[in-house]
């Protein structure tokens, strides 16, 4: 976790003693959840194993969308077309009769989603504010329809892929991505490293930088930074790593269709995020199993669930402006993370 | 023209609507000078330093750094090429540590945006930059506390400590002083005094005392125009100023 407290370290030297505890806190907690993730496959049903699978790649999905809103100051409404393009880069290059290689369609697939996000953030990062959730939202709708109403795409009904791709070396298989336990450990391994990614990236020149612009664009422009130049690298590293996890999302499903770019996917996103608590990493993570399970409460409650859903999301936000992780921040004592008053 | 200038103006204009915030301004800022910049409020003193440091296009006119014309470049540009500014109103990351924003503006000058596996805590010259600048600002005390904590005083110090951490060889300052504790305001023109030699510094500032103290010119302006320029002992004696500027802050003061 980026906080203030951790920026200029070195220069104090040794941590004070409850620093040190915080740390552990900050390390154990993480550690634990690890931990009782790693037991699903074991204790649960194959049902529900196949459950946080998905919602493990909604998560890596959650956590690149809050290096954008959340470090960057970017908040995008057209998320999923980049998890879509992931998705139907993978469908699409997956042969009928056989197994795709995953060295051949992740490279691919996270290309595509990378090409896609840099051209789309050359246009939509010249605007700011509203604008930009609207015009993210527009070319989001842009791509669903060249996938909905286009041959290219198969129209409304998507593409479907007959046989899980294989990860081999040589003619040993490393990961049987077809078996649900074994896909289950690859996506949690997947998730780690996501994070893990993000949080290096962060602490970076770059993810510094980030911040710098989320808090006070004007004056990182004024210090000689060329802020387009790096939102258009927060918004592609972003819209590459939504795009590996709709590679991931496709392979678990063996489908890609129009659904998972439309405009209800980028919206569930940012609400997870909301939840979750944006500006926080691990907020993403949370936010995106808080929803999940909102919506499988809620959906065993009543038809109107998403009515349910709308409404906690609306109370959460006016009384935990920070989302679950202001929440458990409070509860382990940590210092209000830093940029509480940014927004 | 020649000009041995390292910053100067020619009929450097700004128009905001009707209303001519800048007419027609020649400023030369030499390397190893401190230029103060006096006028009333209204006079075009921070349109003046906005239009240097490329906040603000000119409507017309030209601005010529090192003898090229700079007048289309934007603000970061201006601000890699050496031209560093600070604010009237303060300017800073209010979430960061004093560490943190001096570093990151320390940063700018090797930002090295492609290493993303690196630790922004390792570029050795680029901490040693910010603690510096720091440390010159009178903030080494306040390092480790978040910005937003900082007293008015302290925030205007450490908008200072910013603009030294991007190492210019420009400063263009927009009163500097202002809530300053006369302690600070000490501290602070002491500092002016000892980096002048290396820099050229334009100074915005209503602190008559600490104007004549540090400048070698003053510029006087009123309604958007220069009005004189000169030595601190010519502008003292200038009839026009003490009429249209001086005069009244005499009577002011009794």
């Amino acid at each position: 976790m980026n906080r203030a407290s951790d920026v200029g370290e070195p220069v104090l030297g040794a941590a004070a003693p409850a620093e040190t505890r915080l740390l552990r806190r900050e390390v154990v907690l993480p550690l634990f959840a690890l931990v009782l993730l790693a037991f699903v496959p074991i204790v649960g049903s194959a049902f529900y194993t196949e459950v946080v699978t998905r919602v493990m790649i909604l998560a890596i999905f959650a956590l690149s969308l809050d290096l954008l809103v959340g470090y960057t100051g970017l908040v995008s409404f057209g998320h999923a077309a980049f998890f879509g393009i992931g998705a139907y880069a993978y469908a699409l290059l997956s042969p009928k009769n056989e197994a795709a290689s995953l060295w051949l369609t992740l490279p691919a697939a996270i290309g595509a989603a990378a090409i896609a996000a840099a051209l789309v953030g050359v246009f939509v990062l010249r605007t700011r504010g509203i604008y930009f959730i609207m015009v993210t939202l527009a070319f989001a709708q842009m791509f669903y329809f060249v996938f909905h109403d286009t041959d290219f795409g198969r129209g409304s009904d998507g593409i479907t892929v007959n046989f899980k791709p294989d990860l081999k070396l040589g003619d040993i298989t490393l990961i049987d991505l077809g078996n649900s336990n074994q896909f289950f450990y690859f996506v949690l391994a997947m998730l780690v490293a996501a994070f893990l990614f993000l949080r290096t990236v962060l602490a970076s020149p770059l993810g510094r930088a980030l911040h710098g612009i989320k808090v006070n664009e004007h004056r990182m422009l004024s210090l000689g930074y060329h802020v387009f130049g790096y939102k258009l690298a927060s918004f592609t590293i972003a819209g590459t790593l939504a795009g590996f996890a709709g590679y991931l999302s496709a392979v678990q499903s063996g489908f890609a269709n129009p659904e998972i770019l439309s405009w209800h996917q980028s919206g569930n996103v940012l609400l997870m995020i909301i939840l979750g608590g944006t500006g926080t990493l691990y907020g993403a993570i949370g936010g995106a199993f808080v929803f999940a399970l909102l919506e499988q409460v809620f959906e065993a409650l009543t038809v109107h669930w998403q009515l349910l859903l709308g409404l906690t999301i609306i109370l959460l936000v006016l009384f935990l402006p920070g989302g679950l992780s202001e929440f458990v921040a409070r509860v382990i004592r940590k210092p209000v993370r830093e940029h509480a008053d940014d927004e | 023209m020649t000009n041995d200038a390292v910053l100067h103006t020619e009929g450097l204009t700004r128009r905001f609507g009707g209303l001519v915030a800048n007419n027609n301004i020649a400023i030369q800022i030499h390397r190893g000078q401190l230029h103060a910049v006096l006028g009333p409020n209204g006079a075009g003193k921070s349109t003046m330093i906005n239009l240097l440091s490329g906040d603000l296009r000119p409507s017309t006119g030209h601005i010529f750094f090192d003898g090229q014309d700079i007048s289309g470049f934007s603000a970061d540009r201006r601000s890699r090429m050496g031209i560093g500014r600070s604010y009237q109103k303060t300017n800073i990351f209010p979430t960061f540590t004093v560490f943190e924003n001096c570093r990151l503006a320390a940063q700018s000058r090797e930002p090295h945006p492609a290493r993303i596996f690196s630790n922004a805590l390792s570029y050795r010259t680029v901490c040693e930059a910010a603690e510096r600048a720091i440390e010159l600002a009178g903030l080494a005390h306040r390092a480790q506390r978040h910005a937003n904590t900082l007293s008015h005083g302290e925030q205007r110090q450490l908008e200072v400590a910013m603009v030294l951490a991007t190492s210019p060889n420009v400063l263009l300052l927009d009163e500097p002083l202002a809530g300053m504790g006369a302690e600070e305001s000490a501290r602070m023109v002491e500092l002016l005094q000892r980096i002048t030699p290396d820099h050229g510094i334009l100074l915005v500032e209503h602190d008559m005392d600490a104007v004549f103290a540090v400048a070698k010119v003053v510029t006087v302006m009123v309604n958007g125009e220069v009005l004189e320029s000169g030595s601190p002992e010519q502008i003292r004696g200038s009839a026009q100023v003490q009429v249209a500027y001086l005069g009244a802050e005499d009577e002011h003061h009794g």
